[in-house]
Parts: structure tokens; C-alpha cells; sequence
């Protein structure tokens, strides 16, 4: 049982390692990295919406953001400069989520902080409780041990499920 | 009618506050044994339950005169000024009921009183614990009531005393078919969770004994999630419908807000099952009703306080101080009631084992809790990092679609492997055996994704969708295969062929069953979430005859016209649609942009050719002022069909699971049965399910 536990677990890690190594890769091509920077940004306008999605009427902001983000990746700009110029002239608003230091890390953080926080906390507290479960009586009589049997058999038949615990 | 209105909600106010008074006195009298008092605490009861029976009259006659008002172009009320005019169409008339604040806290007034009503109406299993609940519903009715009569006045009159000729009309964004139901779908579920809390405040108050209170509850705790599910997603299709930019959920604040309470909900609904079954998580489930309450206040909170801003706050002000009043008034009663009461919510047992069903279901409530967590903190971060650094930085869907996606997969993961497992503790022998298809759904499903050309190791995004089609897989098969184990059962007992066995096997329990076909729905709407890493989209200017491509789809613009109407001007697209060569509409779509007259605001009306496979999504963006050319950007996403399918299908489940069960008929056995003694012991006999 515990070695079924822990293989899973393994395994489970072993695809979140996996999965983290993948998602660290990053866009190459100028159109990628277009639609990648343009949603990483916000519209300043005032909709509330990503760069790339502002789709309003008469937008007088939109454009010109996307034809300066064109022109900073045709200038061989990387995408750490190209989003710094666009925070020091339209400010920190400008980005449609929070970098990754300073305070701003603090929101990336704290979701998976707190849900491992508990997650550990609710396996510690599970497994302190079944340590405190006290063992099952095994001492039976012959009669209730026979009437348990014949209602396993009766269940193995309903169920279909072999005596091996096979379905 | 402004003064009949207004006089309805004086007279609302006053009998709410009756009701509380004499309800709470009652109670108070009734604990302390009170009955040589002049008024016998059961008549003062009364009294404060036809009190509340009255109110929800009085603020039927006021919500009447506010929706007579709007309907009869009334324009001396402030409100019909703001919201209506004379060319609207009378369906959004009723829209403007819930278009603004004082009309929305109307409505909500109205809401909570209808099912106050029910309430008292209802009162005949347990007259004391519908006393309870009844009181405390009136609390909270107070508060609405106090701030339509003093603060957000729906009939006030215009200043100056003159009324114009016209008013400045709907907002346009809500001018949708949708718009018509979403609201009140939506404040159905915020509002209906009252009633669970004052259920659950009322037995806690009263020592209730035992879980009978989660008994007369449960419906209401379902209807109340149905309602706010089905008011999400309207949510979510008048916004994919209406605001063009291709999404259906853009993690806006008031999006969040609706969010939050479901999560918190769907918690409770879950865990509330080890409570009923093996007395366990009381606290837990107390405090997430409680919770589920206060997250639908601080949505309200968010939504009309102005204290984070949204694409959806169409009603806005500075109410946000009352509602913070409110919560913390809440938030104390529901603290110190628990601490001075806590002792009455010892559990019976505790969780034996960390693979068991029981653990499950808190593993379950700890990833909605996590959700609602990341929820709230990335909708307030913008506010915490404008207080600690001054400067407000903006958390949209880039932030969420990575923190939320993980927690998202994984809740999908626990609602396959729960229902899997046994109660109290499962076996590796029955582990092995009930996951060995779901396993091998999901790997053929992985490997399947791969050999269809998905780059399941190229993107981020199509990672976890890959991922989540596979869990879809393993989850439908595990819900399949609980309906055929048991059907399978029931086959050999009754010979029934097996689709008769499933049914007869769904009508034995409901609420089982119901709750796996929910789960399936969850499924379908994920299997569509996923879909979104596919998107694909073009932009182009297109003059007519021109013709823009995505995907197999080839779009040829006839041409461009311009329209009126008394409402609103409006210009659009006519496109043909050929896939791989072959016209396949025998109407041409037409995207349009509106203007509307009364106060010149724009309008998308996306066209949209859906199948199962994929939305055609085409939006008029205005035209080039350069050139006079119309901008058609195209959207294909993938399976968005399967998201309102899955909300279908989960709101059939949520209905079946209210069906009531059917009673088996008893028969006495032709095996004896074990019987536990009073010591606990098994002996055999008695009696079976009919062989």
C-alpha cells in the first residue's frame, strides 16, 4: 500500500517537474513575440482591457502601443527591455500582471504558498488522526464470522467481483 | 407611483425591523423559559413570521412601481432618467430594474423577501429553527431595506423637479437577451445563500441537535448553487457575445466576485456529506456557509463600492462603506456565536485513513478553497500593493491563467478519483480495480492528443490542455463505469436490461447519481476550456470582395451597410463563409457595430457560426478613418460549444440530484444480514434489498 502510495507520488512530481521545465520556454519569432508582449500588456485607455484585445471604437491609445511594440521588436529589442520602456512611459498599470520581484512576487507566491501550506497541513492532520483510530477487533464468533462470508458472497455475486477483488 | 413606491419600502423597512425585534425577543424568551410573560413568546413569534410574510408584500408593491415606472416613461424618477428611455425596447425596460444601484439593491430587497416568504411559508417541519432563521434573514433584510429607503433611493425624483422629455437610456452593453436573465440568475444564487447561512447561524444559536438543519437546507443550498451557476455562465456568453474580444472570462473583478461564493458553495455542497454521513467537518461546514455569505456580500462589495475597477461596474458609488459596515457586523456575529457555541460542533469521528472518500472530499474543499483563495488575493493585489508602494498594479488574465490553471487541472484530477474511492479507507486491491480504466483512459487519451499533431511539450497553455483532455477521458470513465458497476447490480437482481437498470439505479439515489452527471457536465465544460490554447485569430481591413483566412474557413465580403432605427444607427458586414472551397451558409454573417441615438455609445454584435468542433467568431471593429474600410478581425475557437453543453448537462445533474429518491420496497431477504448490536458486534438476520 505505502509503496503504491509512494510510486504515485513520485510520478505525480515527476509531471509537475516536467510541466515547470516546459513552461519556463519562450516565444523566438517577431509574430509570437508580438502576440506574446501585446498580452502581457494592458490598453491605457481606461477599458480595462489586454493591448491585443482592445477592440473598442476610435481606440485613440491602442494603435499607436502596438505599432511602438512593433517597432521595439523590430529594433532588436529584448522583451525585458521592451516591457521596461513601456512601464517608464505609461507606468506600472501598463502591465497586465505583476513582475516577478520585489512586492510583485509576493502575489505570484502566496496562492501556491498558501495551497501547500495546507495541503501539507491537511495530509499531517489526516495522518495523525488515522494514527489515532484505535485497531479493528478482529475476535469474532464462528456465526458472525459465517453470516459476514455469506454476505461477502452475496455482494461478490451482485457486484460481480471475483474473490481476488477482480471485477 | 414614486410616492406609493417609496411609502412600500418605509412600510417594508418597519415591518423587517418588527420582525427582528419580535423574532429575536421571542427566541430570546422562549430560551429562558419565558412563558409567564403578558405576550407568550410563541404568539410574538408569530407576529415576527407574518411580519416578514407582509414585508416581502410591501416590497413586491415597490418593485412593481419601479418596473410600472420604467414601463410608463416616468421620467420624474431620477432613476427611469438614468436608465430608460422612450424608444427602449420593453424587454430591457425590465433590464433597467437591475441596471443601476438603487433598481439592483431593489432587487435584491425583493429577492430576499420572496424567499423569506417561502420560508415562513415552509415552516412546518421545524417551527423554532425556521424562527431562528427567519429572524436573522430579517437582519440581513434590514440592511438592504435601510439602504434603499436612506441611501440608494430608487424613487427619487429628478433635481429641479422638471422632467425631461427623454431619458439617457440602458446602458448598451446591457441591451442583450441575455442581460434579461444573467442579472437575476446571478442575485437568485448570491441571495439564495442567505438562506443556508441563516440556517446554519439559527442551529448554531439553538444547539440544534444533530444534522437536521443540513437536511431542510440542502435543497435550498442546491437550487441557490444552480441559480448562481447558470447566472455565471450567462455571464460568460452575454461577454463572449457582447464584448468581441473572443473570451468568454476575462478574470475581471466582478467576474471574481460571482466566482468566489460559487467556490466557497461548492465546497460546502461537497464536505457537508461527511457531516451528514459520519458527523464530521461541523466547524468546517459552518464556517463555509458563513464563509460562501460573506464572499456574496464582499462581491456586491466589489462590484458597487468602486473599490477595484471593472469593465462590468455599471453601478458604482460610494455605498462600499455600508457594505464594509455590514460585513464586519456580520463577520462578529458569526465569530462570536461560534466561540461562545463551538462545543456543540464536536465531531463524531475522525478521517481513519488519507485514501478514503472522506479525505477526498477535503482534499476537494482544499483546492476550492485555494482557488478562492488566489481568487481574491489577485483582485485585491492591486489595492495591497497601492497601499504598501503606492503604485496600483494591474492583475489580469495573464496573472490567473497561470496561477489558476494548475488548481483547475487538479480539481478536475479529485473529481475523478473521489468517487472512486471507499469510505472511511480504501484497499490498494480496490484501488487497483476501480482505477485501472480511468488510468488507461487518460494515457490513450495523452497518447492520442500526441499522434493528432498536439505539441503537448511546445506551450504552456497546450500542455495542460492536453493534460486536460486526458483527465476528461479518465474522469468520464470513471464516472461510466460507477453507472455500469452499479447497473450491472441491479441487472442481476432484477433482470432489468442495463439501461433500465441505470435508471431505476439513478432514481434509488438521486443525489448520487445526479452528482456524478454534474460532474460529467464539469468535464464537458472543461474539455471546452481547454480549447482556448488553440485559438486562432486574423485581423485584416476588407473592402468588398476582399477575403480574409483562418483555418478552413475562407470569409468574402459582399459588402458594407448602414442602417437606422429609433434605438440606435448601425453599420455592418455581410461575409460569406466557404470551407475548403464550399459555401456553407446559405446566410451570409453579419457583424455589426450599434451607436446608439439617446447618448452615442458603441456596441459590438459579434456574428458567430458555432459547431461542435470549432466558433466562427467574426467582429465588425469600425472602420478605418483613413481609408473608410470596415476592420473584421475573425476568431476560430475550438470546442466553446461544449461549455454551455457542460452547463446543460450540469444543471440537469443539480436537478436530478433534488429529485426525491425512490423509496426501495423491503422485502425480507433470502440471505440473512448482519446486523451491528448495541456493543457493536455483527450478528445475522433481519432484512434485505428485494433479490
Amino acid at each position: 500500500m505505502k509503496r503504491g502510495i509512494k510510486l504515485w507520488g513520485r510520478t505525480l512530481l515527476a509531471t509537475v517537474v516536467v510541466a515547470v521545465c516546459l513552461c519556463a520556454t519562450g516565444a523566438t519569432d517577431p509574430g509570437a513575440r508580438f502576440d506574446d508582449l501585446g498580452h502581457k500588456m494592458m490598453c491605457t485607455c481606461g477599458c480595462n482591457q489586454v493591448l491585443l484585445e482592445c477592440n473598442h471604437v476610435g481606440c485613440t491609445v491602442s494603435g499607436g502601443m502596438r505599432d511602438e511594440l512593433t517597432r521595439a521588436i523590430a529594433g532588436g529589442q529584448n522583451d525585458s527591455l521592451i516591457l521596461q520602456s513601456f512601464v517608464q512611459e505609461y507606468g506600472a498599470t501598463v502591465l497586465a500582471a505583476p513582475t516577478t520581484h520585489g512586492l510583485d512576487l509576493l502575489a505570484w507566491i502566496m496562492p501556491f504558498a498558501v495551497s501547500l501550506l495546507a495541503l501539507g497541513g491537511t495530509i499531517y492532520l489526516v495522518r495523525h488522526w488515522a494514527r489515532q483510530q484505535p485497531a479493528p477487533t478482529q475476535a469474532r464468533t464462528p456465526e458472525e464470522a459465517q453470516a459476514l462470508e455469506t454476505m461477502r458472497a452475496r455482494i461478490r455475486r451482485e457486484t460481480g467481483t471475483r474473490e481476488d477483488g477482480q471485477g | 407611483m414614486a410616492a406609493f413606491g417609496s411609502f412600500a419600502l418605509l412600510i417594508a423597512l418597519i415591518l423587517a425591523v418588527y420582525n427582528l425585534f419580535a423574532g429575536g425577543v421571542g427566541l430570546r424568551l422562549q430560551a429562558v423559559g419565558g412563558g409567564a410573560t403578558r405576550v407568550a413568546p410563541e404568539r410574538l413569534l408569530e407576529t415576527a413570521r407574518r411580519a416578514g410574510i407582509a414585508g416581502f408584500a410591501a416590497v413586491t408593491a415597490a418593485a412593481f412601481a419601479l418596473v410600472w415606472s420604467v414601463f410608463h416613461n416616468d421620467f420624474t424618477l431620477e432613476y427611469i432618467v438614468e436608465h430608460s428611455n422612450i424608444a427602449l425596447p420593453s424587454a430591457y425596460k425590465f433590464a433597467a430594474l437591475w441596471s443601476g444601484q438603487e433598481g439592483s439593491l431593489l432587487l435584491w430587497c425583493w429577492l430576499l423577501a420572496t424567499y423569506g416568504f417561502v420560508l415562513r411559508l415552509t415552516d412546518g417541519e421545524d417551527k423554532r429553527l425556521h424562527a431562528y432563521a427567519g429572524t436573522i434573514l430579517a437582519g440581513v433584510q434590514v440592511f438592504f431595506l435601510i439602504l434603499v429607503n436612506f441611501v440608494a433611493m430608487p424613487f427619487s425624483l429628478v433635481r429641479g423637479g422638471v422632467a425631461p422629455p427623454d431619458g439617457n437610456g440602458l446602458n448598451p452593453l446591457l441591451q442583450y437577451p441575455e442581460m434579461v436573465i444573467h442579472p437575476p440568475m446571478l442575485y437568485l444564487g448570491y441571495v439564495g445563500f442567505t438562506v443556508p447561512f441563516a440556517f446554519a447561524l439559527g442551529a448554531l444559536m439553538m444547539r440544534y441537535p444533530g444534522e437536521k438543519w443540513i437536511h431542510i437546507t440542502r435543497r435550498w443550498t442546491m437550487f441557490t448553487w444552480m441559480f448562481l451557476t447558470i447566472g455565471i455562465f450567462l455571464g460568460m456568453h452575454w461577454a463572449y457575445a457582447v464584448l468581441g474580444w473572443g473570451g468568454y472570462w476575462g478574470w475581471d473583478p466582478v467576474e471574481n466576485a460571482s466566482l468566489m461564493p460559487w467556490l466557497t458553495g461548492t465546497a460546502f455542497l461537497h464536505s457537508v456529506m461527511m457531516q451528514e454521513k459520519r458527523g464530521m467537518m461541523k466547524s468546517w461546514n459552518v464556517w463555509l456557509i458563513f464563509s460562501t455569505f460573506l464572499l456574496s456580500i464582499l462581491g456586491t462589495l466589489l462590484t458597487r463600492g468602486g473599490l477595484v475597477s471593472s469593465v462590468h461596474a455599471f453601478a458604482q458609488s460610494s455605498i462600499g462603506t455600508w457594505f464594509v459596515v455590514f460585513l464586519g457586523i456580520v463577520l462578529a456575529v458569526c465569530a462570536f456565536t461560534y466561540i461562545v457555541q463551538k462545543d456543540h460542533l464536536k465531531t463524531e469521528h475522525q478521517i481513519e485513513s488519507l485514501v478514503s472518500r472522506e479525505s477526498s472530499f477535503l482534499f476537494n474543499n482544499l483546492v476550492l478553497l485555494a482557488a478562492c483563495f488566489t481568487i481574491l488575493w489577485g483582485t485585491l493585489y492591486p489595492v495591497l500593493s497601492e497601499y504598501v508602494d503606492g503604485t496600483k498594479k494591474t492583475v489580469s488574465g495573464a496573472y490567473y491563467s497561470h496561477v489558476m490553471v494548475p488548481i483547475g487541472v487538479f480539481l478536475l484530477l479529485l473529481t475523478g478519483v473521489g468517487p472512486l474511492l471507499a469510505w472511511r479507507a480504501s484497499s490498494l486491491k480496490s484501488m487497483r480495480r476501480n482505477f485501472v480504466w480511468p488510468v488507461v483512459a487518460f494515457w490513450v487519451a495523452l497518447i492520442g492528443c500526441m499522434v493528432a499533431g498536439v505539441k503537448v511539450w511546445g506551450d504552456e497553455g497546450v500542455f495542460y490542455a492536453a493534460v486536460t483532455w486526458s483527465l476528461a477521458a479518465a474522469v468520464t470513465t470513471a464516472i461510466v463505469s460507477e453507472f455500469v458497476r452499479g447497473a450491472m447490480v441491479l441487472h442481476r437482481q432484477t433482470g432489468r436490461n442495463l439501461a433500465s437498470s441505470a435508471v431505476l439505479l439513478t432514481r434509488r439515489n438521486t443525489r448520487r447519481y445526479g452528482g456524478y452527471v454534474v460532474h460529467l457536465g464539469v468535464v464537458l465544460i472543461f474539455l471546452g476550456f481547454a480549447g482556448y490554447a488553440f485559438n486562432r485569430s486574423a485581423e485584416k481591413e476588407m473592402p468588398p470582395g476582399s477575403a480574409v483566412t483562418v483555418g478552413p474557413y475562407r470569409l468574402v465580403n459582399l459588402g458594407n451597410t448602414e442602417e437606422s432605427n429609433a434605438n440606435y444607427d448601425t453599420e455592418f458586414a455581410q461575409l460569406d463563409v466557404y470551407e475548403h472551397g464550399k459555401k456553407i451558409l446559405d446566410q451570409p454573417m453579419a457583424p455589426e457595430k450599434r451607436v446608439y441615438l439617446v447618448n452615442g455609445q458603441p456596441q459590438t454584435i459579434v456574428a458567430n457560426h458555432s459547431t461542435l468542433l470549432w466558433d466562427l467568431y467574426v467582429v465588425y471593429e469600425g472602420k478605418n478613418p483613413d481609408t473608410g474600410m470596415p476592420i473584421i478581425k475573425v476568431f476560430l475557437n475550438p470546442l466553446v460549444s461544449w461549455i454551455w453543453i457542460g452547463l446543460a448537462v450540469t444543471v440537469f445533474g443539480t436537478l436530478l440530484a433534488l429529485v426525491p429518491t425512490l423509496q426501495p420496497v423491503r422485502v425480507a431477504a433470502t440471505v440473512p444480514v448482519v446486523h451491528a448490536n448495541s456493543d457493536g458486534r455483527a450478528t445475522a438476520g433481519g432484512e434485505g434489498w428485494p433479490s
